[in-house]
């Protein structure tokens, strides 16, 4: 559907972009560069607007002569940029549309995820953690809440899942486990792909 | 063909305007026709109408027309519009020609003038035949012609002229050449415009009527050509409205012919054309939307019409230019008024131009790339008979071949090959170039810097690609921060790589360096086997060799490069670059951390660099210094190794100068600070860290401050933010996130070992010199030296205490202004180890509050500190707080001698007067002394002996006086009589002998005195007994200047018989006294009260009993009849 779908961070770097692997990449990630210029237009001239009266989408951003790019910007002022080929019809505004609520919800479900540092690139990497799993009601993982490390449980479907458990001890197991969100590249791979 | 070939022609851009010759002026020679033709041309505003005027000479040939077809059955058309017929009607073909001719009305040789005349139109209408220009005659006169109707000459000679020149009367006109010449020319031309609407409109009319005789099947380039023509000639008659409408048709119908290949070229140019046309109008009509949809419409409609394959460069090089056109209309609507806005702005259509001539030239780089052996085809195909083609979009090989075969393919092939050699030698890049420029300009307007700097970078690129490294560099280098600043590191990297290419190509070594640093480091995205030729290539230079080329650089500019570098190398001269990393991010960090927020100065500063690679391969560095704000301490933070350039590389990973990629290296530095320095900010102020050494290359990379680079600040705050648990690392390594720069530390003194003891006895009194002993004590190890003491009111609190704070050494003198509040540095001496001393010191505080006292003790003492011997100045402070209260509280009150209290004193009547000393001090008090100092006015009845000499108060004790007083009569005083002072000498008990005593003197209040015109005082024992005589004598004096009658009565009592007179009526002289005797005899025994003295002054009614019985007693007491002692009682009696 989308052949570039980036999430930029507030101060307007990169937190992720993906393109469709057949084309010059680099030319998406100037073109969603260069988009940052009418977002930043918008998200000033809307400033003014009461934050619960905002409208996140930010519709079209530019055309240019084969793409279409969308902004949508998120009220921590995380953008999404999405490039879609103009010679697609099928895709109409409300398509967009509910494409970018897919894409936040997806992105917020990145946020839950207790690994993952807000600021940072979002990227899928694994991890090794420590599990106890004899404890009732387990398995759980060893998780920092705010400074604190707490015992949470585990399931392939927690935020930032699926975890793959190893065993290792009687007592503790060592969670193998996505620290940044699978399920995000796995939601924008899906976008991407109705394309093709 | 031209190498413009794509540009559009002059005759379309231009504004078409009617066209008028004028013929008979001779603007040469003679002086009035200059005139007249320079009140034409020069200075035309637009509010003159519009037509472009033309000279020439009265014979001129005009174009021939073409005999008038009756039949177009078997007429086919050669192509769709002939290069010529707009120029034709812009500027060869009049739609009016004007004749000038000076002829008066008063013309004495008048019939061979009118003959003369009627020649020169004849003579311009041969010339027009066949067409429907219209002719005018203009006459020029001398004379300023009377108004109409009047010169019944003029018009008949008028009537006689346009009949011999076969003219309407409209079309004569006359043109005095008289003062007001601009305005007749005015009103001419605005009658020529007229005579040109009506030509341009039977000209409309006259296409118009060819309509009928078309067919479909084989007029079709007809129906386009006529469609345009009335759109133009709608035009050259300012009918924009008409000429839109049948542009827009035409435009249709363009798209209605039949491609094929071999016609797509000139269907392309005339659909350019009339869109051109379109979007100008649009854009004058002031619907730019109009404008844009109509050129989308026309690109989507175009965009795939790409006609031969071997020729696509050239459906790229029109694109390009169809946006270029489009932009620069749009451009030029906004400079007439037009507001764009930030997603829709020329920019876009220049930036969308530029990359078709990318396009353009991508396509043309593989279309021609035939061999140096291919000869440019001779005779040339794109050559003309004429040299300009006849239709508009042909092919000047087949010119008006309509068939979509190919009838000679050979001739075919010569022509494409002709095209495409001459595609060769286009400069695509400064096409390219021109336009991304042109965009940079509408974007920097429209407030997009990204879009700006992504443009620049194409800019770049494309220099690069012109081989214009120098520009390409400056341009690259110039947006490279924008995309560092914002983190877009992929970006970042794409345009290093392309500016190292510049960089090698050129053998610019600072530039080559720099570019290296950071493509090794943490911001470049290219993969480990590039990093590692990129480290190669920079380990080579630093050993002063040349680098290996970059790959996918030209080759030819590759060997131009290596003998650069090559000379670069035997060229001796500065080898040392300085390059500060603040603004880029290199593959060294760096990071300076003190190891404490302050340091005193008796320990040496240590502070830790770490180090950090990000590269792929180990590196070893030659030197690191770091530099102070005190740049004394430079000398001590340096660490150098003396390697030889060929050791670079081997045994990389050992000693200290190795940096291991991934790796924290910390490297610790302590020096002793200098004792200038105590109390100030010692501060980082760069980081150098050398590679490379100077036999060969040295590359110092400079970081501000306490280090960091142009990424450093947001990796920061993000490792900041995260609470992500890192995993242990053996001891002597650390998280490199997790080192936080300290780059500066403050020199604190040595902290003193003595102890300093204050012994007083608070609170203070009063303007006592109160005493505050200090006690010194060493607890160093060696002697100390110049011990100084400070002490005093501290400063920075209220300027009255300073007022009122004095302190002094000396005890034995009470202390005034003139002293200070605050003594300053005090010598008291050396002290040995253990040894102490004390020292006294006296403050007198003028007010009561709470004061801050600072006592500061310094001295010097000689310290080893890293087998350096300093002096070090150290010193204590002790404050305390003393409160200042009043010692005593003094009471004062006036009593009459019947110790009743006293509103006011009578005068001359004694009265008393009571202090009372009530110590407030918690401490003793003596009173060493006391003294009542009179007013003038008081005097006294007895002596003013102190009573309370050398008393000890204790706290709540009182000491009370009292003196008895009279005050003369000094007549009516406003506000009281002063009475005096009362100084009390004292101090503390405790206090030691030599201790001033204080004098505090007390001011007594003033008290009113009252004349009384009567004075009684009695005389009477100081009890009675019962039953004994008790002799009572009055004494009344008179207090007036007057004689005084007074009435005299005892009211009796229960208590008391009494002998005397109980009812009297006297006189008392002014100044003189009258007894009275009683005899009262007691009845009862107690207090009992005595009969009653009632006097009744008859001059004074005021003077009541009242005031009387202030003066004489009331009652007394009476002892009951003693029994034993009776005797002795009645001998008394």
């Amino acid at each position: 559907m989308a052949v570039c779908i980036a999430v930029i961070a507030k101060e307007n770097y990169p937190l992720y972009i993906r393109s469709t692997p057949t084309e010059n990449e680099l030319k998406f990630h100037y073109m969603v560069h260069t988009s940052l210029d009418v977002v930043d237009e918008k998200i000033s001239a809307m400033g003014k607007a009461l934050v619960d009266q905002r409208e996140l989408y930010l519709g079209l951003l530019y055309p240019t002569e084969d793409y279409k790019v969308y902004g949508y910007v998120t009220n921590s002022k995380v953008k999404f940029v999405m490039v879609v080929d103009s010679s697609n019809t099928a895709l109409r505004d409300n398509e967009i549309r509910s494409m970018f609520r897919k894409l936040h919800n997806s992105y917020t479900d990145v946020m839950c995820n207790p690994f993952y540092n807000p600021g940072d690139r979002i990227q899928s990497r694994w991890a090794l953690l420590p599990v106890s799993a004899s404890s009732p009601g387990g398995p759980y993982f060893l998780c920092p809440i705010q400074s604190r490390w707490a015992l949470l449980p585990v399931s392939v479907s927690s935020p930032g899942g699926p975890y793959f458990l190893c065993p290792i001890q009687s007592r503790w197991a060592l969670l193998l486990c996505p620290i940044q969100s699978r399920a995000f590249d796995n939601m924008v791979t899906s976008m991407m792909i109705q394309v093709c | 063909m031209s190498p413009t070939q794509w540009d559009l022609p002059v005759e379309l851009c231009c504004r078409p305007m009617a066209f008028v010759t004028l013929t008979g002026l001779d603007v040469v020679y003679n002086a009035v026709h200059r005139a007249v033709w320079d009140a034409f041309c020069a200075n035309r505003r637009a509010d003159r109408v519009p037509i472009s005027f033309k000279v020439l000479p009265g014979d001129h040939e005009y174009p021939k027309c073409r005999p008038k077809r009756t039949s177009y059955e078997w007429y086919i058309p050669k192509g769709i519009l002939k290069t010529g017929w707009m120029n034709k009607h812009l500027n060869l073909v009049p739609a009016l020609v004007v004749v000038f001719y000076e002829l008066d009305w008063d013309e004495p040789q008048w019939k061979e003038k009118q003959s003369e005349c009627a020649t020169r139109v004849e003579i311009v209408r041969q010339s027009l035949q066949g067409r429907n220009t219209k002719v005018a005659v203009v006459l020029i006169q001398k004379k300023t012609p009377l108004p109409p109707g009047e010169d019944v000459i003029a018009s008949e000679r008028a009537a006689a002229l346009c009949n011999a020149c076969e003219l309407s009367g409209k079309s004569l006109f006359v043109l005095p050449h008289t003062d007001h010449l601009v305005g007749y020319i005015i009103r001419l031309e605005n009658a020529f415009y007229e005579h040109a609407q009506t030509y341009y409109y039977t000209e409309i009319r006259r296409v118009k009527s060819h309509k009928e005789f078309l067919n479909k099947t084989t007029h079709q380039l007809l129906f386009v050509r006529h469609q345009f023509k009335i759109a133009f000639f709608s035009e050259l008659k300012q009918d924009t409205q008409n000429a839109l409408k049948n542009y827009r048709t035409a435009y249709n119908l363009v798209h209605e012919l039949r491609a094929h290949e071999t016609n797509i070229l000139e269907i392309k140019t005339m659909a350019g054309f009339i869109n051109y046309k379109i979007c100008r109008l649009c854009f004058q009509h002031n619907t730019p939307l109009d404008a844009i949809a109509q050129f989308r419409k026309h690109i989507d409609l175009c965009k795939k019409k790409i006609g031969s394959a071997e020729l696509s460069f050239e459906h790229a090089a029109w694109m390009s230019k169809q946006f270029q056109a489009f932009g620069d209309l749009f451009d030029e609507a906004i400079k007439l008024g037009l507001t764009a806005i930030q997603t829709q702005n020329p920019g876009f259509y220049y930036q969308q131009a530029a990359y078709y001539a990318q396009e353009r030239k991508q396509l043309a780089k593989s279309l021609c790339n035939h061999e140096a052996s291919i000869m440019y085809p001779n005779p040339d195909p794109l050559e003309t008979q004429t040299g300009v083609l006849d239709f508009y979009g042909q092919r000047s090989w087949r010119q008006g071949i309509l068939s979509f075969d190919l009838s000679d393919p050979e001739k075919e092939k010569v022509g494409v090959l002709a095209i495409q050699l001459k595609e060769r030698n286009v400069a695509h890049s400064e096409i390219i170039i021109t336009l991304l420029s042109n965009a940079v300009a509408q974007f920097k307007k429209y407030k997009c810097p990204r879009m700006k700097s992504h443009l620049m970078v194409q800019m770049g690129e494309e220099y690069y690609y012109a081989k214009d490294y120098t520009k390409a560099l400056k341009l690259l280098d110039y947006v490279m921060c924008d995309y560092r600043s914002e983190g877009w590191w992929t970006l970042l990297t794409s345009i290093l790589t392309t500016a190292l290419k510049c960089s090698y190509l050129m053998a610019q070594l600072k530039d080559y360096i720099t570019y290296s640093l950071e493509l090794l480091g943490r911001a470049s995205t290219l993969k480990d086997d590039q990093k590692s030729r990129i480290e190669k290539n920079l380990i080579n230079v630093l050993m002063n060799e040349s680098p290996d080329p970059e790959p996918d650089c030209d080759i030819f500019a590759v060997k131009t490069a290596q003998k650069l570098w090559a000379d670069r190398i035997s060229l001796a001269g500065s080898n040392i670059f300085t390059i500060g990393v603040q603004d880029f991010v290199p593959f060294v960090q760096c990071k300076a951390k003190f190891h404490a927020p302050s340091f005193h100065v008796d320990v040496p500063v240590e502070f830790d660099i770490y180090l950090k690679a990000d590269c792929p391969h180990p590196i070893r560095f030659s030197k690191l210094c770091v530099s102070f704000n005190n740049q004394e301490y430079n000398q001590f933070c340096v660490i150098e190794e003396a390697s030889k350039a060929n050791e670079v590389l081997e045994n990389p990973t050992q000693g200290k100068m190795c940096l291991v990629p991934g790796k924290t290296r910390k490297l610790l530095f302590k020096f002793v600070a200098k004792t200038e320095d105590v109390g100030k900010k010692i501060e980082i102020t760069s980081v150098d860290l050398a590679l490379g050494n100077e036999t060969g290359r040295c590359v110092v990379l400079n970081w501000q401050g306490g280090g960091g680079d142009a990424a450093s600040s947001q990796e920061a705050l993000q490792a900041a933010r995260s609470f992500k648990r890192r995993p242990k690392l053996p001891d002597n390594e650390v998280h490199w996130d997790s080192i936080i720069i300290q780059a500066s530390t403050m020199i604190i003194s040595r902290v003193p070992n003595i102890s300093v003891h204050l012994r007083h006895e608070p609170p203070a009194l009063t303007n006592e010199m109160y005493c505050l002993v200090v006690t010194v004590q060493s607890h160093e190890k060696t002697q100390i030296r110049d011990v100084k003491l400070t002490a005093g009111l501290k400063p920075g609190q209220d300027a009255n205490l300073t007022q009122k704070t004095h302190v002094t050494l000396h005890g034995t003198e009470l202390c005034d202004e003139s002293y200070p509040a605050l003594l300053t540095d005090i010598p008291v001496g050396d002290l040995h180890p253990g040894e102490q001393l004390e020292k006294m010191l006296y403050v007198r505080c003028g007010t009561v509050g709470s004061r801050m006292f600072l006592v500061y003790v310094s001295y010097l003492i000689n310290i080893t500190a890293e087998e350096k011997e300093i002096v070090c100045k150290c010193h204590k402070d002790e404050t305390v707080t003393i409160e200042t209260v009043f010692p005593f509280d003094v009471a004062v009150k006036f009593v009459s001698t019947k110790f009743e209290h006293l509103e006011r004193v009578y005068a001359d009547i004694p009265f008393l007067l009571m202090t009372d000393l009530l110590s407030a001090s918690p401490w003793a008090l003596t009173v060493v002394s006391s003294e009542l100092q009179l007013a003038p006015s008081m005097t006294t009845v007895d002596q003013l002996e102190s009573q309370v000499d050398n008393v000890v108060l204790q706290t709540g004790e009182s000491a009370s006086e009292c003196f008895c007083l009279r005050c003369p009569s000094l007549g009516n005083v406003e506000g009281g009589v002063a009475t005096g002072h009362y100084i009390i000498s004292w101090k503390r008990t405790s206090a030691m002998e030599n201790i001033p005593v204080i004098r505090t003197v007390i001011t007594l209040p003033h008290v009113i005195v009252e004349n009384i015109p009567l004075h009684v005082n009695a005389d009477l024992p100081s009890f009675g007994r019962v039953r004994e005589s008790l002799p009572v004598k009055y004494h009344l004096q008179n207090k007036t200047d007057f004689v005084q009658d007074v009435e005299i009565s005892v009211e009796p009592s229960d208590a008391f018989m009494f002998s005397g007179l109980k009812q009297i009526r006297l006189r008392i002289l002014p100044g003189t006294e009258q007894e009275m005797l009683y005899n009262f005899y007691p009845l009862m025994a107690g207090y009992q009260q005595l009969p009653f003295l009632n006097i009744n002054l008859l001059r004074f009614p005021d003077f009541t009993n009242q005031l009387l019985r202030r003066f004489i007693p009331t009652s007394i007491f009476v002892k009951p009849q003693g029994r034993l002692m009776d005797d002795t009682s009645i001998a008394a009696a």
